[in-house]
C-alpha cells in the first residue's frame, strides 16, 4: 500500500493514479478481510474500487489527464499537513491496543448485541442487525446523504447538460 | 465503434449475473456480509458498464432519467415511510418489532424494508451521478 501510494504522489499522468487509487481500495479491502471485518471489505472492493475509479476516470474524460506541474514549492501545505498529522499520530497514542477487549468500545453496547441480537431481531449477521435496527436513525442519515449527493449532481451537472443538448434554449423560459 | 466487439459481447454476458449477484447481496445480507449499500452500488455498476460499452444514450432508454429520480426519492421515502409505519403502530420512530405481531417477523420486515430503500436510493443515486458525468459535452 505504501508503494502505490508513493506512486501516486509521483505520477503526473492522472489515468495511472485514478488505476492506483483503486488498486489502493482493493488493498485496503484484504486488510479489512484480514481483520475479519467483511463488510466494510466488501463496502470499500464495491464503492471505493469500483464506482469511485469509474467516477474518476469519467471525470478525467471531461478535464485533462495530465496534471499541471506546480509553479511554486507548497512549503505552508506541507507544513500544515505535517503538524496535522503529528497531532493524529500523537492521538492515537492514548488509543487502546487493537483486539484489547477492556477497549471501552467493546464494554460499551457491544456485549449486548452479541448476546441478545439474535433473539431480539432474528437476523444472523450481526452487522446488519446493529446497521438496520439498532442503529436505523444512523443509517438513514447516510441514505440522506446519498440522496443529497445524488441531487446535488443532478442541480449542479444534470441541468446544465440538458441545457447544451438544446443547445440553449431553455435559457429564454 | 465495432472494435469494442469482444468487450460488448463479454459484457452482455456479465450483466444479467452482476443483476443477480446485487439481488443475491441484497436479500442475503440477513445472513451473510452485504446488504443494501454494496447491493446499490453492484445493481448499478450493471447499467454504468452498459452506459460505458454502448453510450449513454442507450443506457438511457434501458433506464430513463425519470425512473432513477424517482427512484433515488422512493428509496428514502421507504426507509423513512417504515420509521413512521413504527410510529403509527405505537412503537418508536424506526422500531420494527411492533409492525408484526411477533416481534421477530416484525424486525424481517423492517430491516427487508429499509434494506431495500437504501439499495434502490443508492442504485439510482450512483446511475444519476455517472449519467450526469458521462453526458456533459466535451
Amino acid at each position: 500500500m505504501a508503494s502505490v501510494i508513493w506512486f501516486v504522489i509521483r505520477l503526473r499522468n492522472l489515468f495511472a493514479v485514478a488505476m492506483l487509487s483503486g488498486l489502493y481500495s482493493l488493498l485496503a479491502a484484504a486488510l479489512f478481510v484480514q481483520l475479519d471485518a467483511v463488510d466494510v471489505a466488501f463496502t470499500e472492493a464495491a464503492v471505493g474500487a469500483g464506482i469511485a475509479t469509474v467516477l474518476t476516470l469519467g471525470a478525467l474524460a471531461l478535464t485533462t489527464s495530465r496534471e499541471a506541474i506546480p509553479q511554486h514549492v507548497p512549503l505552508l501545505p506541507i507544513f500544515i499537513v505535517l503538524i496535522v498529522g503529528a497531532a493524529l499520530v500523537y492521538g492515537s497514542l492514548d488509543m487502546p491496543l487493537y483486539g484489547d477487549p477492556s477497549a471501552p468500545a467493546h464494554l460499551h453496547v457491544a456485549p449486548r448485541y452479541i448476546a441478545e441480537s439474535m433473539n431480539e431481531t432474528g437476523v444472523p449477521n450481526m452487522v446488519t442487525a446493529v446497521l438496520a435496527s439498532y442503529r436505523g436513525y444512523d443509517t438513514l442519515g447516510e441514505v440522506t446523504v446519498i440522496f443529497t449527493a445524488g441531487v446535488g449532481v443532478l442541480v449542479l451537472l444534470g441541468v446544465a447538460a440538458n441545457l447544451a443538448a438544446t443547445g440553449g434554449q431553455d435559457r429564454d423560459k | 465503434m465495432t472494435h469494442f466487439m469482444i468487450l460488448r459481447v463479454v459484457a452482455k454476458l456479465l450483466i444479467p449475473f452482476i443483476l443477480l449477484y446485487a439481488f443475491y447481496v441484497q436479500f442475503h445480507g440477513d445472513f451473510g456480509p452485504g446488504g443494501g449499500f454494496q447491493a446499490g452500488v453492484i445493481f448499478a455498476v450493471a447499467f454504468i458498464l452498459y452506459a460505458l460499452l454502448y453510450g449513454v444514450d442507450v443506457a438511457t432508454r434501458v433506464v430513463p432519467d425519470w425512473v432513477t429520480r424517482w427512484g433515488l426519492a422512493l428509496g428514502l421515502l421507504i426507509f423513512a415511510g417504515t420509521g413512521m409505519a413504527g410510529l403509527l403502530h405505537g412503537g418508536a420512530y424506526l422500531n420494527y418489532s411492533v409492525l408484526r405481531d411477533d416481534p421477530i417477523t416484525g424486525q424481517h420486515l423492517g430491516i427487508l424494508l429499509i434494506e431495500f430503500g437504501v439499495g434502490l436510493t443508492v442504485a439510482c443515486a450512483m446511475i444519476t451521478i455517472f449519467f450526469a458525468f458521462a453526458r456533459r459535452p466535451r
